[in-house]
């Protein structure tokens, strides 16, 4: 295991910036989650610490060593691809030992690894099966076998779970982090979907058009998202954004309804800002999470335009202010179309973002 | 549901119908080949060979044995035997009469009565002709049959043609040499393209794409404009005629082909397998053996079938660059060329001895079909 450092890592298509000076330092046995949409470059970052991609600039370190211009097979990393890349005329064994076999080690070696491998992932039944007897489940497992055989000192795993249906993806999800625990593994791990990384990760590192936007916890992107993007990216359903302009020390929204300022956020008179607030803070009355006391809470009277039930929740959709809220319904009861209930807004719980920059102006 | 891609054309019959009348159409010249080749000379002229496939009848006038041989049984003068006895033939009789202008008069075991004579008839042509008195006479009575052959195939011909050693006739010296041409034309160009294909697909160089075009571009140079140079050439340099120069001609006019249609295919290998190869840790020389090359497997087997066919059917290059005076390195093709001078009219040979030239690339073609079909690559990615 070591630890892995980008620094001022650049990579150019040409004219086209992919990923703009990104530093990032992993720690040994540290779990990092990559998250952002198509095209921010979170691949391209985990394609060229695999050796993949060449690097238009910057460093890449892995332990103490520069590893920039190495050869994938010299940096000593394993990857987990999205379409898990088995060998297709090699048996589950063959595909696990490839690796091992390439490096010229010995039998005996091989099969204790692939032994072992097998035995963590239980894959053991496997062994002698083709990637093509294989259900999707099973592959990914081999697939992450095979990463483990080689005993890395960083794992590089590339969306390996959008291949796979919900349940699927759920109860793998568990075991990744299982092997983590047991590993105790450096990995970086590339995917879109943010569940997955909010679940997975000791820390996110959410990229939006090849930058950085925010490097934290799960808890810190979470609560204290750094930008506009990152709290529409983080959290599902997705944060409530409202234009806004700071007036009276109220903010006046679109229809010149009005919200009192988040406390202990202070924004100069006149500024166009955008409030934030999480459909878990926005919620009728006697069916949040939050009780009221210790929190500024607003209260309205307002008709709901859409609900839909969930079951255990229900979300119901308000226009207010100019555009419309997501409300989320704890111990859901049945509400109609139009009808009027008292919500409460947690606006101790609330963001704004400068609307300029989309900076956060929560200190 | 009913109009898009996939569903069935309302004319699935004519479709099957044209299938079938297209597969008979081109399968008959080969199957009258195959049916004339063991047929002998006097079959191919009596009869065409689709008569050979079912028995012949036939009207045949037989003798019983002279009347010598009758033997007396109490009052009865006898005489056995069997009609076919001379001939030696497996033929049965249908009908048989004792006179010319009906030979439907008696069925086999019937018994024919005409002057104190009777005469008894089996289908395997056994006899018993008996009479009151003795027989009189040199020969024996006439027995008029319509006689049913069973199909007669012999195998004398391939005898002829592969084992006799006859110089004129025998293939089996140039099988030899066609296989010496063909087996090296197949597996150099092969080798040789499998290796330039994977640098074209997978192998970043500067100038690749101008070099694909130029590969492609060569797929449009006819063969016979480089016939007289490389000869040429290879009389230049010291190769001569041989075998080495026609490997090398036949290795040169199929590179194009093999590099085109090897760099497609692998160009279409899934380039996470390749990367993640090259993470596992091997060069590109272990990715090609060990990952590219089992996986082009049935694109090596469809182009080594090509290949093979159209060497082992070769004639213009095999006379360019390898038949000399001496004749001893004649291909198939050649001796099929020079049989028709000299049997022109022994269809039986002539028959044979394409067969013999068939076969290998018939063989070939069966033993490796499954390639040209099977997709090696299900179940590797989703």
């Amino acid at each position: 295991m070591a630890t892995l450092t980008l620094s001022q890592l650049d990579k150019s298509y040409g004219a086209f910036h992919a990923v703009k000076a990104i530093d990032l330092d992993v720690s040994d046995g540290e779990f990092v989650a990559l998250v952002g949409p198509s095209g921010c470059g979170k691949s391209t970052t985990l394609r060229m610490i695999a050796g993949l991609e060449e690097i238009s600039s910057g460093d890449i370190r892995i332990g103490t060593r520069v590893v920039n211009d190495l050869p994938p097979r010299d940096r000593n990393i394993s990857m987990v691809f999205q379409s898990y890349a088995l060998y297709p005329h090699m048996t589950v064994a063959e595909n696990m030992g490839f690796t091992l076999k390439i490096a010229g080690r010995d039998k005996a070696e091989i099969d204790r690894a692939v032994t072992e491998a097998a035995r963590v992932l239980e894959i053991e039944p496997l062994l002698d099966r083709r990637p093509a007897q294989l259900s999707g489940g099973q592959r990914q497992r081999v697939a992450m076998g095979r990463a483990i055989v080689r005993d890395p000192d960083v794992f590089l795993f590339d969306e390996p779970l959008s291949n796979l249906d919900a349940k699927l993806r759920g109860q793998m999800r568990t075991e990744i982090k299982q092997l983590h625990a047991r590993l105790g593994a450096t990995i970086v791990y590339v995917t879109h979907d943010q569940v997955e990384a909010m679940t997975l990760a000791d820390r996110i590192v959410i990229m939006k058009d090849g930058r950085i936007e925010q490097v934290g916890t799960p808890d810190e992107v979470f609560n204290h998202p750094a930008s506009l993007f990152v709290a529409g990216f983080i959290g599902s359903p997705p944060m409530n954004m409202a234009p806004a302009t700071v007036q009276g020390g109220r903010l006046v929204l679109g229809d010149g309804a009005a919200l009192p300022v988040p406390p202990d956020i202070t924004v100069p008179e006149g500024a166009r800002v955008t409030l934030g607030l999480r459909p878990d803070d926005l919620y009728p009355e006697g069916h949040g999470i939050h009780s009221e006391d210790g929190h500024a809470v607003e209260s309205r009277e307002l008709a709901v335009d859409i609900s839909e039930p969930l079951g255990n929740e229900t979300l119901l959709f308000v226009p207010f202010g100019g555009s419309t809220w997501t409300a989320r319904m704890l111990n859901p009861r049945a509400v109609r179309r139009g009808e009027t209930l008292r919500f409460h807004f947690d606006l101790s719980r609330a963001h704004l973002f400068d609307a300029d920059t989309g900076q956060s102006l929560r200190t | 549901m009913d109009n898009i891609a996939g569903s069935k054309p309302t004319l699935t019959w004519a479709v099957h119908i044209s299938v079938v009348a297209l597969v008979l159409l081109w399968l008959f010249p080969t199957i009258g080949l195959f049916v004339s080749s063991f047929r002998t000379a006097d079959q191919i002229s009596s009869s065409g060979w689709w008569k050979a496939l079912f028995p012949t009848e036939q009207n045949m006038t037989l003798r019983t044995a002279a009347p010598e041989t009758q033997v007396q049984e109490g009052d009865l003068w006898v005489i056995e035997g069997n009609l076919f006895e001379e001939e030696n033939s497996d033929a049965t009789i249908a009908t048989w009469g004792t006179s010319s202008r009906d030979l439907s008069a008696y069925q086999p075991g019937d018994t024919a009565e005409d002057d104190g004579m009777r005469l008894t008839v089996e289908a395997d042509g056994a006899y018993r002709l008996t009479s009151g008195t003795e027989m009189e006479g040199r020969r024996g009575e006439r027995v008029f049959v319509v006689a049913e052959t069973p199909p007669d195939f012999t195998l004398a011909n391939y005898r002829q043609v592969l084992l006799s050693g006859d110089s004129t006739d025998s293939m089996s010296k140039a099988f030899f040499n066609t296989l010496t041409v063909t087996i090296p034309a197949t597996i150099i160009p092969i080798v040789i393209a499998a290796f330039a294909a994977y640098a074209l697909a997978w192998m970043d160089f500067p100038g690749r794409a101008l070099l694909i075009a130029f590969v492609v571009g060569l797929l449009v140079v006819p063969l016979q404009l480089a016939l007289i140079p490389l000869l040429k050439l290879h009389l230049g340099i010291g190769i001569g005629k041989g075998y080495l120069g026609t490997w090398l001609a036949h290795t040169g006019f199929g590179l194009p082909l093999a590099i085109y249609l090897l760099r497609n295919y692998m160009v279409g290998l899934p380039r996470d397998i390749i990367e993640n190869a090259r993470v596992d840790g091997a060069t590109d020389f272990q990715i090609f053996t060990k990952i590219i090359l089992p996986l082009s497997f049935p694109a090596l087997a469809s182009f080594a079938i090509f290949q093979f066919l159209w060497t082992w059917n070769d004639l213009l290059v095999a006379k360019v660059f390898l038949i000399d005076a001496t004749g001893q390195t004649t291909v198939m093709t050649n001796q099929i060329v020079e049989l028709l001078g000299t049997r022109g009219g022994n269809w039986e040979i002539l028959a044979t001895a394409a067969f013999v030239s068939i076969a290998m690339p018939l063989l070939v073609f069966f033993a490796m079909q499954k390639y040209l079909v099977r997709g090696l690559l299900a179940g590797s990615v989703k």
